[in-house]
């Protein structure tokens, strides 16, 4: 009834769809995208008013704390948004039925990225928009170096959801754990709210691999000293390339893997 | 190779790690006809319809389906089959319309909204559209998943005990809307059964499976002559005896 296309928009779109109808379904779903990076922000922001007072580093930069846990949470909700979209198919045991259809591998990675930023966009946008009126605070002020922020941090999210769901997929549900805590194994290496050059000497270069890194320093040196540090954020960029990369391989590996054991057709809770 | 037959498989292997699910399968199914895969528990029914639809790749061996290589040109067959069974799920969470709204999008349907119409109208499901998936019973959600496998109008139907757990008139509706379906449309149908009653009524030819290879094949009425028995339920049963008779001795 229909002829094949390599690429199809119209499927991507499709498994979105599923998800929009799962967000539009239940209310507190989408509370929840906005709940944990508001109960953040308001603990940040309370914390940076207290410590207005009381440190001349924070007097300096008010908003420094707040935009740290912000931007952590565009990494955090990216890498979630991912794993946890994929993981609805596993708990539906929807697989089997998904890969019998035309539906490819690549077309899912496309619809798991774009689920993931609109989840981050309404979770992060909604404590955006609270912190304005709660504690003075525009993270839109900082202008269009926040895109270039915004976009390297849930690149690196997406490298490691993908990763995640990879794994998820080849070990089953036992394996969802990684999933919580994955990220947060990286989270002291990021130099989110303090910098690269605190870390022990040997630790540093691990920290430099990673996108996040050059992200957080590039925004301490534009809330500090504003300076847009076009260095940064091209070094978070290029890793940025490989992360992603080594993420969709990764997860298409997985996934021939689960074509290899049959693990398509087994997995669910 | 011939245009007569839909599928088309030969020297098939899988291997789970030291266990071999499939061992050497041959077997050709014809087109415009209802193939029955029989065989007991752990005969390895699942595993060949799951390498039949590209869920799982073979250790070693060839599918043709449509008169092209499987394992080469997937995607492109998977547009002219699709599948059904009781045992793959459809999202709970969402209704009988959203779900085949999604599927109609895989399938890139044009004119979708009128075909879920269609089908629900079919399969007597028209007052259940806006109903969540998980709220229906299991004639319900059958007629659901049948429906989902006929969106695409498919030559080539897989189904795995398409009327498992159903009362027998619900599972009597389901087999005559399929013969409907194949009258209309000269599509083939490879069916999974335990039920010896449904292969009788719906099979013009039978592939006995035991222990990942075929034993027998042809036309249930023959099958029936050669094990000098009376109904397929009893030749079943003796096939399945002769396994587990081989496998105490083992």
């Amino acid at each position: 009834m229909s002829q094949d296309v390599a690429f199809s928009l119209r499927r991507i779109g499709g498994v979105a769809l599923r998800h929009l109808y799962l967000m539009r379904s239940s209310w507190p779903r989408v509370l929840e995208m906005v709940y944990w990076p508001t109960v953040q922000m308001v603990l940040w922001g309370f914390i940076t008013l207290f410590l207005q007072n009381n440190s001349s580093y924070i007097a300096q930069a008010s908003g420094i704390l707040l935009s740290a846990v912000l931007l952590w949470d565009v990494l955090f909700r990216g890498q979630m948004g991912i794993a946890l979209v994929f993981m609805e198919e596993m708990w539906s045991r929807n697989l089997g039925h998904l890969f019998v259809s035309p539906l490819r591998p690549y077309e899912m990675v496309a619809s798991l990225l774009f689920m993931s930023l609109l989840r981050t966009l309404i979770g992060i946008g909604g404590a955006t928009l609270i912190a304005i009126p709660l504690f003075h605070y525009n993270i839109y002020d900082i202008g269009l170096p926040l895109i270039a922020f915004f976009l390297n941090l849930i690149i690196m999210g997406w490298a490691i959801g993908l990763i995640v769901s990879g794994i998820v997929l080849r070990y089953g549900m036992g394996a969802e754990s990684v999933a919580w805590v994955s990220v947060f194994a990286i989270q002291p290496l990021c130099a989110i709210f303090y910098p690269v050059s605190v870390l022990p000497t040997w630790l540093q270069p691990i920290a430099w691999a990673l996108p996040a890194s050059h992200v957080f320093e590039g925004m301490r040196a534009l809330l500090t000293e504003h300076r847009f540090i076009a260095e940064h954020m091209l070094w978070a960029a290029g890793l940025n390339v490989i992360y992603l990369s080594g993420g969709i391989a990764i997860f298409l590996g997985y996934f021939h893997i689960a074509r290899r054991k049959g693990l398509l057709l087994q997995v669910g809770e | 190779m011939s245009g007569d037959f839909v599928i088309e498989v030969s020297g098939l292997y899988k291997y789970f790690d030291q266990v071999q699910a499939v061992n050497n399968l041959s077997f050709r199914a014809r087109r415009g006809v209802t193939t029955a895969l029989l065989g007991g528990n752990g005969a390895g029914k699942t595993t060949t319809i799951a390498m039949l639809l590209g869920l799982l790749v073979p250790s070693q061996g060839q599918i043709r389906i449509l008169g092209e290589d499987m394992l080469q040109h997937r995607y492109r067959l998977l547009h002219r089959m699709n599948f059904s069974s009781p045992y793959v799920d459809l999202p709970q969470r969402l209704t009988i319309r959203q779900n085949l709204t999604v599927y109609g999008h895989l399938y890139r349907l044009p004119k979708l909204r009128q075909r879920i119409e269609e089908l629900a109208d079919a399969l007597n499901l028209s007052s259940l559209l806006d109903r969540k998936y998980g709220q229906l019973s299991a004639g319900q959600k059958t007629r659901v998943s049948l429906a989902k496998a006929l969106l695409n109008e498919p030559e080539l139907l897989l189904m795995d005990e398409p009327t498992a757990s159903l009362d027998p008139d619900t599972a009597d509706s389901i087999r005559s809307y399929l013969e409907q379906y194949q009258a209309r449309t000269g599509a083939s149908i490879l069916l999974a059964s335990h039920n010896m009653s449904e292969v009788e009524r719906m099979a013009s030819d039978v592939i006995m499976m035991r222990q990942g290879q075929v034993v027998h094949t042809g036309t249930p009425a023959a099958l029936i002559s050669a094990y000098g028995r009376s109904s397929l339920e009893e030749v079943f049963i003796d096939i399945a005896r002769h396994n587990s008779h081989n496998q105490e001795q083992a």
